[in-house]
């Protein structure tokens, strides 16, 4: 509370981004976690909750005739256009929000506050909703090819992997080590997906330190073991999501990709998805777009391309595509990595288990795998975020491409998925609201440092509590494998995205909640006349 | 019957068909009079196809000579031949048949181009559709402008219906009765008539029950390079202010085109004569830069290049979604004078054909709940569209695909169709009409089994008696058994005006149609099977 300076300003005006003249008045609030924004002006009260963590920018504008204009950017992609009366107090705001909304430490962050009146009886069992060990038997292991190791204990092979790491049978003690060495930041390759029906899988890593022409036995033999431990292919797929030049220039610090010669019986290719910073430039240039006052036809659509947005997002998804595929089509495993293996990596093997398993499909088990590929792999969601004041070279949409990936993807599919868009923009906003401890910290050996389960609560509960609302009514359960058609014209923009708090855009009657409300209807009329016994045995 | 002159080989065997959702199947093709049948070769009696030749927008075809040596080794001669032919639809679905026999490929070929291309209407389909289910007694047309003028009590204390046009001789292109203000007289109208385009002087297009307000419709007034006046149709607008300060000219042109419309005898109302109609420009395409659009943006959808660059390059170049958003704009324009201003608007363009009815139709969707039903919008169709004589042979002749040169094409129609859906999109509960009828008069408006779409206006349809010898194809919509194909599940009346939003990221291509033969349809399909059965199941509706 030290730094708010000023907690409440009257008579102050949101601006309308379209129509001018229709600007609300009313107060701000500044307190320890929000600015909240009550509109007096008529006799609605009206309530606009800004958490300081959503905050990306702050801009004060020139002075005015009408006031001082503060602008706030957030990570939602929320925009506000404040006019506050007085330069003072709009600096006083300013001040406080810059400071409140990059915190210098983890303990600021509001999870560490934030208590939903939970015992600790509750919190614990929060955490353990998705539970990972039951995910990888769920997926068939241990079998005759795959086991659970725990070479990774006290993160002493691999800082930023979990505890529990799946890899193949054949792999010896040694190799697992050797390989581990050979590959940056020591992210050994290990396994992320089994596929039951092909013996196939999708396995994950950084990149090999191979230079222009290091070797290393033990990591030769780790591909050999993954190779051998599917029966149903002579070959696997080793894939560098990046670019080819990229790949190559890493060479020259040592790093790059596998040579074919020196592996046997794998099949190498780059799938080219770009890099944080050009994601994090494409971003930038989208909101651009997206903030144009009544941009013509033209205007947008040109300034779409320019962005360059849809063509990486199309890029990420081809790549899960090429996993997907070889997998269920070729029955072929497939190694990937990029260059750390925690960003480009994490979207393409998250894409891949979306189109090959229909449980990912669900809403526990989207969980799942958000939980799998990009918490417990190490994803830095700190740095990514952008969660605490630091580098912000370290930021980029890395996760926003994924969701939006899915959401292509439920465009394209609209029954196959048991949740609807409201669900994945609710786990967007969580990413970055930092409320529940879930997306805090870069990888599993910082969070129990932090003894983050202790002093947080987790997302997961909260989200299946409500579960009603983030249902999709036309969910058909189908397996099999998606096979969406990737063809540029099949991508859209994502309105409900990155427009989402402009509600003019948006269709004025919501297909979604009339469908809600029929099938709540109907199935709140079922527990009526089965009775609230076999209601609760259901779940 | 004089068909079988164009038809030099009728029937090919071994025919390899390859259409979209579908094996390639080999069967026997069969050219007929209109059609092109197509039935596999275990097929007793079930075609697999049936295609109108009208439907047929263009034909590529190549041929290959197989050749052989023969056993002496020194001579060659054709042993076998083949050809293929790619017909590419109006309602943009291509074929592709392989025929066995260059001669019967090309035969072939050269009957389904004279045969597709005739265009005296009555050699047409329609006139020979006769199925069983349908008598040509049928009540022909969903209503007429005397009826609808009847139901519009609150109407008639202003305006009267005239039947000075019915003989056509006043404007050959109206309809035989029209709507005008009660102190108009015929001889009044008649000599307004004259100065304004093709004689399409102001009638009633909408009545706003709500503030008796009323949007007009005309062609551009003849005022030419000396800037003619006339008093008749100076009155004429005088009478339609009935008393109140103002009311607007929508002009679908730029104030540039208005002005050098006047060169060509053509022009505007000047502020001076017409002096409480204030008068606003808004830009619409319309003509042969709307059809090369339309060519464009199909040209787009069928790119299977993989770059993404590409693809919005395209889709922005094609222009389309520029031409509906100026549209749904100008038609929201409109509507806000009448419904939240509370004037009444003219609008018109150059012919008053085109854009003219497209504005007006589009802004009574969005300000009149009845024009929403399933009935009200097939209505509205007859009378904005069919008997305000929208040209439809003209503009219709041809879509996408063809390589003729263009004459008078143009897809307004389907302009306004793309808007409808945008609207329905945008306010998914609002209209009864679901996506399936949008496609069906998509499809209809080009090629059709029904007289509806025939020639460019009642008049035309009068000569050629179509009410007395074609089937209406707005009756048949409405049967009950063909209803609830067409009718959207989720419809509740509202009678709010839907105000459409028409910034770009709000409108989005019409997947619906310009996907129509990809993956998309059977997906589109599924959902909306979902939707009726929980709809279904929740309110024993269906």
């Amino acid at each position: 509370m030290e730094h708010i300076i000023t907690p409440k300003v009257e008579h102050v005006k949101l601006l309308d981004r379209y129509a001018t003249k229709k600007s609300a008045t009313g107060t701000i609030y500044l307190t320890a976690t929000h600015l909240i924004y009550v509109e007096t002006s008529n006799n609605t009260r009206q309530e606009t909750w800004i958490l300081h963590h959503h905050i990306s920018s702050l801009e004060k504008l020139p002075l005015t005739t009408s006031g001082c204009p503060l602008v706030i950017r957030c990570k939602t992609f929320h925009q506000l256009h404040l006019l506050l009366p007085r330069e003072r107090e709009c600096q006083d705001v300013y001040q406080s929000l810059l400071r409140l909304s990059q915190p210098v430490k983890l303990d600021e962050l509001y999870a560490f506050l934030y208590n939903p009146k939970q015992n600790e009886e509750e919190r614990r069992e929060g955490w353990t909703t998705v539970d990972l060990a039951t995910d990888f038997r769920r997926m068939g292991l241990p079998n005759d090819h795959w086991e659970t190791t725990e070479l990774n204990k006290d993160y002493k092979m691999c800082s930023t992997y979990p505890l529990m790491l799946a890899v193949p049978k054949g792999a010896s003690q040694a190799t697992i080590l050797g390989s581990a060495k050979f590959r940056s930041r020591g992210r050994l390759p290990a396994l992320s997906y089994f596929h039951k029906d092909s013996k196939a899988t999708i396995c994950r890593c950084s990149q090999p330190l191979s230079g222009f022409s290091a070797r290393c036995l033990e990591d030769e033999q780790m591909l050999e073991a993954i190779r051998q431990a599917n029966p149903n292919s002579p070959f696997m797929y080793v894939v560098d999501t990046r670019p080819k030049l990229n790949a190559m220039a890493n060479r020259a610090a040592g790093k790059g990709y596998e040579n074919e010669d020196n592996y046997s019986n794998i099949r190498f290719n780059f799938q080219g998805i770009e890099n944080i910073h050009v994601m994090r430039n494409s971003l930038q240039k989208l909101l651009e777009v997206c903030a144009m006052k009544s941009p013509s036809m033209s205007d947008y659509l040109t300034g779409l391309e320019n962005s360059g947005w849809l063509r990486h997002i199309k890029a990420v998804l081809d790549a899960g595509v090429f996993l997907a595929k070889a997998v269920s089509d070729e029955k072929a495993s497939v190694l990937v990595h990029c260059s750390d293996g925690w960003d480009r990596t994490a979207q393409v093997c998250s894409v891949a288990g979306i189109l090959l398993d229909p449980y990912y499909r669900t809403i526990k088990g989207f969980m799942v795998l958000i939980e799998k590929e990009w918490i417990s792999m190490g994803h830095k969601f700190t740095q990514r975020c952008g969660h605490l004041d630091g580098d912000p070279k370290e930021v980029s949409p890395v996760f926003t491409q994924f969701i939006e990936c899915v959401w292509q993807l439920t465009e394209q599919f609209p029954c196959v998925f048991e949740f609807n868009e409201r669900f994945l923009i609710n786990i967007h906003d969580n990413i970055y609201g930092c409320q529940y401890g879930n997306f805090i910290g870069n990888c599993e050996k910082e969070r129990r440092e932090i003894r983050l389960q202790e002093r947080t609560f987790s997302l997961w509960p909260f989200l299946l509590e409500q579960e009603k609302q983030y249902r999709n009514p036309l969910y058909k359960r189908k397996t099999g494998t998606l096979r969406p058609n990737t063809l540029p014209l099949h991508f859209k923009f994502w309105c409900g995205m990155y427009n989402h708090y402009e509600k003019g855009m948006h269709p004025k009657q919501s297909v979604l909640d009339q469908l809600l409300s029929y099938t709540q209807k109907k199935a709140d009329g079922e527990k009526k006349y089965v009775g609230s016994t076999e209601a609760i045995s259901g779940c | 019957m004089e068909f079988s002159e164009h038809i030099k080989t009728a029937n090919v065997d071994d025919v390899v068909l390859k259409q979209p959702f579908h094996a390639p199947m080999k069967g026997t093709l069969c050219v007929t009079g209109h059609h092109l049948l197509f039935s596999d070769r275990s097929g007793d009696s079930s075609w697999q196809l049936l295609l109108l030749l009208r439907n047929i927008d263009a034909i590529e075809k190549s041929v290959e000579n197989l050749l052989g040596y023969s056993s002496t080794g020194s001579n060659i001669r054709p042993v076998g031949s083949s050809g293929t032919i790619t017909i590419k639809c109006k309602d943009l679905c291509i074929l592709q048949l392989d025929i066995p026999g260059m001669e019967e490929c090309l035969n072939v070929a050269r009957s389904i181009e004279a045969l597709s291309s005739l265009d005296n209407v009555t050699e047409m389909y329609p006139y020979f559709y006769r199925p069983s289910w349908l008598s040509l007694d049928d009540q022909w047309g969903l209503s007429t402008l005397e009826k609808h003028y009847d139901q519009l009590g609150a109407l008639q204390v202003k305006w009267r219906l005239s039947n000075a046009n019915s003989d056509f001789s006043v404007c050959p292109s109206y309809p035989p009765a029209v709507i005008v203000p009660q102190s108009v007289d015929d001889q009044m109208l008649v000599k307004a008539a004259r100065f304004r385009q093709g004689g399409r002087f102001p009638v009633l297009s909408y009545y706003h029950q709500k503030n008796g307000m009323v949007i007009l419709r005309s062609s551009q007034p003849l005022t030419g390079a000396n800037r003619k006046r006339c008093k008749e149709d100076e009155l004429f607008l005088q009478a339609v202010m009935d008393g109140s300060e103002r009311a607007y000219i929508i002009d679908t042109r730029s104030a540039q085109q208005a002005q050098q419309a006047r060169m060509t005898g053509g022009g505007f109302e000047s502020k001076s004569c017409y002096n409480s109609w204030k008068r606003l420009h808004r830009h619409m395409e319309r003509g042969k830069v709307l059809q090369e659009s339309l060519i464009k943006l199909v040209e787009a959808c069928g790119d299977q290049s993989h770059s993404m660059d590409r693809w919005l390059s395209k889709l922005e170049n094609s222009k389309w979604l520029s031409h509906v958003h100026s549209a749904l704009s100008t038609a929201g324009l409109v509507a806000e004078c009448v419904e939240r201003d509370g004037h009444s608007v003219l609008v018109h363009g150059s012919e008053g054909t085109d854009t003219t009815l497209l504005v007006c139709t589009l802004a009574q969707l969005i300000l009149d709940p009845e024009s929403r039903t399933l009935k009200g919008f097939l209505s509205l169709l007859e009378r904005e569209w069919v008997q305000a004589g929208h040209p439809f042979q003209l503009r219709c002749a041809h879509s996408a695909y063809s390589h003729t040169r263009l004459r008078q094409e143009a897809p307004v129609f389907l302009l306004l169709l793309d808007c409808v859906w945008q609207l329905g999109r945008q306010f998914p509960l609002a209209l009864e009409l679901g996506e399936p009828l949008l496609l069906r008069l998509a499809r209809e408006a080009y090629a059709s089994d029904f007289g509806t779409f025939l020639c460019n206006n009642e008049q035309e349809r009068c000569v050629l008696e179509v009410k007395d010898r074609t089937h209406c194809l707005f009756q048949f919509l409405l049967r009950s058994s063909e209803r609830e194909h067409y009718v959207n599940p989720l419809y509740e009346p509202t009678d709010l005006a839907i105000w459409p939003s028409v910034q770009p990221q709000s409108l989005h291509l019409w997947t619906g149609l310009f996907l129509r033969w990809s993956d998309h349809t059977q997906t589109m399909e599924e959902v909306r099977e979902e939707i009726w059965s929980i709809v279904t199941q929740h309110c024993g509706r269906g």
